[in-house]
């Protein structure tokens, strides 16, 4: 077992990241563990921000979780590209364990494991998953060149996705189980005049079909109970995010969905010296920008809570 | 470059299917983030592994081979033995769970 750390931050992204800026920079030699595979979050599954303040023309959500990255970085934050495999919180000492086995302690821990895309529960969507069903636009839209898609979802995201994927697929049905969007208005304004973008309203997607690979979706109207044929090669699934939770579950205090809950104004757990940020705790803005702000926020809850126990 | 192969529409006969080896193909592009996340582990499972040959094949470049093996989906990677796909992985997973797919051939 190492020396104990001041702080650990679990999971990157915006949080994660600005969390290790700030912790770095008031000397507390943070301890990031990105994870293997989940590195960047969230953003590095997108293509273009143009919300994040400060890049006037936009920025590739990729190169600014790397810029956060290499900013973290040089204030001498302690970044490993590995998996948090279990935590206990309790104790003045709390310890990590990566995916290596090795056992990590630090006085105060931020929680900032983000979120994970919800899948549809259908039995065929495991089945094809990889072979026409996808979560990952930016992956997987070149595969659909000229052939006929769907997207279900109505937020942001799906906009973004079903936007994006019109660049190589010859349609893109939008499949949203009431009649108007949650969407932002730009996102929607841009999607409506987009003549290969349709949509298919109060529709739920009841079934995938296709043997090997996707051939269609069944849709079930949300009004008329109607069901019917969609014939798609492809589906992509954006329907929202569940908080990743799992590792601290029975440990911090959850709300009835999963989000780790804080104190108001604040990023305090119900125990003393873990915090957490980003869409861990958060199911109402959800942005790279508000993301980054809490993870600040607990960068200097963490720091005051080790001044205060010193 | 490092321990992985790349092979291209081009060699894919000569280096993967006629290959005595058993191989595992990579299937990636430059624009998927969750590619760009295996690779690393990719090459630390070569490095370590010289009985198999890990190979990479972009498909932006490739498109004739991600196509005859209905690649709809990156990061896949496929494990070919004596010419046929004996194991199809797919999606970013973290480096114990790939040693544990691939741990029957290595």
């Amino acid at each position: 077992m190492s020396e104990p750390r001041n702080v650990i931050i679990v999971g990157s992204g915006p949080a994660g990241y600005t969390a290790a800026i700030y912790a770095a920079r008031a000397q507390l030699a943070p301890l990031l563990f990105e994870g293997s595979v989940t590195a960047g979050g969230a953003l590095m599954n997108t293509t273009e921000v143009e919300n994040f303040p400060g890049f006037v023309d936009g920025i590739m959500g990729p190169a600014l979780m790397e810029s956060m990255r290499g900013q973290a970085d040089r204030f001498g934050a302690q970044l490993v590209t590995d998996d948090v495999v279990s935590m206990d919180l309790s104790g003045d000492l709390k310890t990590v364990v990566d995916g290596s086995g090795t056992t990590h302690t630090a006085r105060a821990v931020i929680l900032a494991m983000g979120s994970a895309y919800r899948e549809l529960g259908l039995t065929n969507e495991k089945r094809l998953s990889g072979h026409g069903v996808s979560w990952c636009a930016t992956c997987d839209g070149f595969f659909f060149r000229e052939q006929d898609i769907a997207v279900v979802g109505g937020g942001d995201s799906a906009l973004e996705e079903a936007t994006f994927l019109t660049r190589f697929a010859k349609s893109v049905t939008l499949v949203h189980r009431r009649d108007a969007l949650r969407a932002s208005k730009i996102m929607q304004e841009r999607a409506f005049a987009n003549d290969k973008l349709h949509f298919a309203w109060n529709s739920q997607v009841e079934d995938i079909l296709g043997d090997n690979k996707v051939s269609g979706v069944v849709l079930r109207d949300t009004v008329t109970g109607a069901a019917r044929d969609l014939p798609v090669t492809g589906l992509f699934v954006a329907i929202g995010h569940d908080p990743r939770s799992e590792l601290v579950k029975g440990q911090v205090d959850l709300d009835d969905e999963g989000y780790v809950l804080v104190e108001d104004r604040s990023t305090r757990t119900s125990i003393d010296g873990v915090f957490a940020c980003g869409d861990l705790v958060d199911h109402t803005y959800r942005q790279a920008i508000t993301a980054a702000g809490s993870g600040c926020a607990a960068a200097l809850d963490a720091e005051r809570f080790l001044a205060a126990t010193e | 470059m490092g321990a992985t192969k790349i092979v291209t529409d081009a060699s894919f006969a000569d280096d993967v299917l006629m290959s005595d080896k058993t191989v595992v193909v990579d299937f990636w592009a430059e624009w998927c983030g969750p590619c760009k996340l295996v690779a690393p582990i990719l090459e630390e499972i070569a490095s370590a592994n010289e009985g198999i040959v890990i190979a990479k094949l972009n498909v932006d470049e490739n498109p004739q081979t991600s196509a005859s093996y209905g690649i709809t989906s990156i990061p896949t990677m496929n494990v070919y033995k004596g010419g046929q796909v004996v194991k199809t992985i797919i999606g970013a997973k973290p480096k114990a769970a790939l040693m544990a797919d691939l741990a029957p051939f290595l």
